[in-house]
């Protein structure tokens, strides 16, 4: 198992990860709360909210208020501007949690306050600091109100923008997973397992040794700088047809859409763990299912051993798709408003709460004075050399992010023929293996006709 | 004697197909024997439904009444109640398994174990919104021994049940049912189409020797396999007449109702001899209008039906019923009609195909023979198999079977 603690002497002569788990909000803290029941040595934990009192009933050594000055510790009152101050005003601190990590995971609930506003800033400190950046995040149940969904949606579009990589979980989805007599507190159990399983699947994805290896580097070439939405699913089975059932619980699962998620995926990174039973015929009969599903999609693939496992065997699948550029541009002007708040850095007073301390003190030193000595010196070269974004040097940080998102909506792909699907154009889509079979058949077989 | 009192009344049983591109009422009776006549057939053209499934009910209730009263001057009869046919790509199958342990091996299996292990067979996962449409019985296995079909009063310790069963969303089952409910007729029962246009066409032999129908629809394609006598597979694809008729609308650049007219003048589902031949249409004034090369046509064609096929030969394939299929291959539905679909579906399964005639009923030829009116036809069928059980519970019923039992007659 990877250590994480880097040792605070000398450079480590192998490079080891150092992975964080952020838990942002009310939800993201539970979410971690969970990670950390399950018994998770692999990453640190840390707990973010504005919140001192749901942040006293987290039971992690790690913890840290937000926005003390600001809000007082009374929490964010489901105001995402609020969360967002919060963070803004702590942004230094956030910055000697990022220094020197490589993969930030965020889980936050977005809908409230504090997961919301807060939780894209960590995902830009994050990035800045050249830490590879996931989001896992849930939306809100439809009953929790649309003013909760909207804020949530525009969360997720911040989020995407800021992060590297966000998993979201609309919760309304886990409706299909339970049943009528599923108590709240059982729901929310299952979201918040969800997200936990997602975060371990792929900490164990980048960390486990495989006899297909998979590593940090195929995760970052699926996620960085897609700025893309993924859908993540993981099923188990066992006996003589798991190969098969396997992948059919795959494609049962909610969370990709009964596999149309794995059609529109333009990346794809599958993981597969079984006892030392497995056979490479099953490996083979899941890709060959998996790739059926999936056209043109970038795919990369692991396999690992795993003792603990027996009879069992678990596929991991992570699924990530680029937003559309139609879906784009309007978004892009509506956010705008939005973003432009964050140039405005206020009052960024070093919070003297330290929660934290010992989590500080393990940190190589060096990179951490570098950072706060010359902070927007370093935040453009991690800028320029981690995003291949041809952009001028950008002043602030804020700004840097934004710029990128316009070079992005700035080469839109072009399409040969717009396709019209006659009358069909308006019923529900018919998907099959990813493609959308109202859509001519000549033409997506690519007949000529002249 | 108690017949000239009681004058057994013949049990008149409606079919509607509410389609895609048709609403048929079909109206059958049941002889004496048990055998099912088509006396009377209803059709109307469909407006209010997309993809198999109604998108303006006010459109659809105005069809199904045309079909209706055509279907009962012809059959003259007052019709009530009808047996309806539902499809929709929301449609989902799976073969669940259900098992019941008694405490010893010497245990008689009684009606209440029964009970129990369909009960347990209907416990799978499905989306909370859905319903169960069907729940077909397969097979019973007693103590490891298969293929049972009663095994009330055998011993055994350990009962098993297979079983077949569709479920799809609720409420857009209902909506079918709305409208034929708004025009005052009473819904017997909802029947997957595809289930019911196997009934019209296949004799117990080929559910027997294992066979494979094929219903192309305007909307929706729906298969069902057979195999060893019973259902073993559904599906459904929401691809049909129409897809082709849309293709043909983008690919040679004409109005949808154009393309239909040309794809039923010279469609084909084949290319052969259509190589090199132009046709020249005609404007509605009849001056020629343009000119139409039939081999890109027949191309377009194929290639949707072929697709279609191959997504079903998949599907089937995968579950490995290839080898059990001895009957081959039955086409209906309107897609039917289309040159050369048999042999294009030869080509893709593998396996002899065949139009499918509605052998299982007898009466007006022009229903049992219209490869459209199968799922119609089916739904009759149907309703008597349902009705077969029923039919005694009447007071006419009840009267004759206890005279009977007295030894009156």
């Amino acid at each position: 198992m990877t250590s994480t603690e880097t040792t605070p002497t000398a450079a480590p002569v192998k490079k080891q990860l150092t992975i964080k788990v952020f838990g942002v909000g009310g939800c993201g803290g539970n979410v971690v709360a969970h990670i950390s029941h399950e018994g998770f040595a692999g990453a640190q934990l840390i707990v973010l909210n504005t919140d001192s009192q749901a942040l006293a009933q987290i039971p992690l050594p790690y913890k840290f208020n937000l926005g003390l000055k600001l809000n007082g510790g009374l929490g964010a009152g489901g105001d995402p501007e609020r969360g967002r101050a919060a963070a803004e005003e702590d942004e230094t601190r956030l910055r000697e949690l990022c220094t020197g990590v490589d993969m930030v995971f965020i889980c936050a609930g977005l809908g409230g306050g504090t997961g919301t506003g807060a939780g894209p800033v960590l995902a830009r400190v994050a990035k800045e600091c050249g830490a590879l950046s996931l989001a896992f995040v849930t939306l809100p149940f439809d009953c929790e109100g649309p003013k909760r969904m909207r804020q949530a949606r525009q969360g997720l579009e911040e989020f995407k923008a800021a992060a590297d990589g966000v998993i979201c979980l609309p919760n309304q989805k886990v409706f299909k997973l339970i049943d009528e007599n599923t108590s709240v507190i059982e729901t929310f159990s299952t979201t918040n397992e969800l997200l936990a399983q997602g975060v371990r699947g792929i900490w164990q994805l980048v960390t486990r040794p495989g006899f297909i290896n998979l590593d940090f580097a195929d995760l970052c070439a699926v996620v960085r700088d897609r700025h893309s939405e993924s859908s993540f699913a993981s099923a188990e089975a066992t006996g003589p047809h798991r190969a098969k059932e396997v992948v059919e619980k795959l494609m049962a699962n909610p969370l990709l859409d009964g596999g149309a998620a794995l059609g529109e995926a333009d990346a794809l990174l599958v993981s597969l763990m079984g006892g030392p039973g497995l056979t490479m015929a099953e490996v083979n009969r899941v890709m060959e299912q998996i790739n059926r599903q999936t056209d043109n999609a970038h795919l990369i693939m692991g396999a690992a051993i795993e003792e603990a496992l027996g009879d069992r065997m678990t596929v991991t699948l992570v699924a990530s798709r680029k937003r559309s550029h139609a879906a784009d541009l309007p978004k892009d002007t509506e956010l705008e408003p939005v973003s432009k708040l964050e140039t405005a850095p206020g009052a960024r007073g070093g919070s003297d709460f330290d929660l934290l301390g010992a989590a500080i003190a393990t940190k190589p030193v060096t990179r951490t004075a570098a950072a706060q000595a010359e902070p927007e010196r370093v935040v453009v070269a991690v800028a320029e050399t981690a995003t291949d974004v041809a952009a001028p040097a950008p002043v602030a940080a804020s700004r840097s992010w934004r710029s990128r998102k316009k070079t992005k909506v700035a080469h839109p792909e072009l399409r040969l023929e717009t396709v019209t699907k006659g009358p069909f154009e308006h019923s529900e889509p018919t998907l099959r293996n990813g493609e959308d079979l109202d859509v001519p058949t000549f033409v997506r077989r690519g007949m000529p006709m002249n | 004697m108690l017949n000239l009192f009681f004058p057994e009344k013949t049990t008149v049983i409606v079919g509607l197909e509410i389609g895609t591109a048709k609403v048929a009422a079909v109206v059958g009776e049941v002889t004496d024997s048990g055998g099912v006549n088509v006396i009377g057939i209803g059709q109307c053209p469909s407006r209010g439904v997309r993809k198999g499934e109604v998108v303006n009910s006010d459109l659809a209730a105005e069809d199904v009444r045309n079909a209706i009263v055509e279907a009962e001057k012809s059959a003259d009869v007052e019709i009530a109640s009808v047996y309806l046919s539902v499809t929709g790509g929301h449609l989902t199958s799976l073969n669940t398994h259900g098992v019941f342990t008694a405490a010893s091996d010497d245990h008689e299996i009684s009606q209440p174990d029964v009970t129990e292990v369909l009960a347990n067979a209907k416990v799978f996962n499905r989306p909370s919104e859905n319903t169960v449409l069907h729940a077909i019985r397969q097979h019973f296995t007693l103590n490891g021994q298969a293929a049972i079909t009663d095994p009330i009063g055998m011993l055994g310790g350990k009962l098993e049940l297979d079983m077949h069963v569709v479920h799809g969303v609720t409420t857009r089952l209902q909506n079918p049912v709305r409208v034929v409910k708004g025009l005052n007729l009473e819904v017997e029962e909802l029947v997957f189409s595809g289930l019911a246009s196997s009934l019209a066409l296949l004799d117990n032999e080929q559910k027997q020797m294992g066979v494979l129908v094929v219903d192309f629809g305007a909307g929706t394609t729906e298969y069902v396999v057979y195999a060893d006598g019973v259902i073993k597979h559904t599906g459904i694809l929401a691809v049909g007449g129409d897809h082709v008729t849309n293709d043909l609308s983008f690919g040679l650049r004409m109005a949808p109702a154009r393309a239909g007219l040309l794809k039923r003048e010279h469609g084909a589902a084949t290319i052969e001899g259509a190589a090199g031949q132009t046709l020249t249409l005609t404007s509605e004034n009849g001056f020629p209008d343009r000119r139409v090369n039939l081999e890109h046509l027949r191309r377009i064609m194929v290639a949707r039906l072929d697709e279609t096929l191959q997504l079903i030969d998949e599907d089937i394939g995968e579950k490995g019923f290839h080898d059990q299929l001895r009957a081959g291959v039955c086409l209906c539905g309107g897609g039917a009609r289309i040159r050369g679909i048999e042999k294009l579906a030869e080509e893709v399964f593998d396996l002899p195909a065949t139009l499918g005639r509605a052998n299982a009923v007898g009466g007006l030829r022009s229903a049992t023979d219209d490869p459209e009116l199968a799922t119609a036809v089916g739904l009759v069928k149907y309703g008597a198999i349902r009705q077969k059980g029923q039919r005694r519970v009447g007071l006419v019923g009840k009267l004759k079977h206890l005279a009977g039992s007295l030894g009156i007659f």
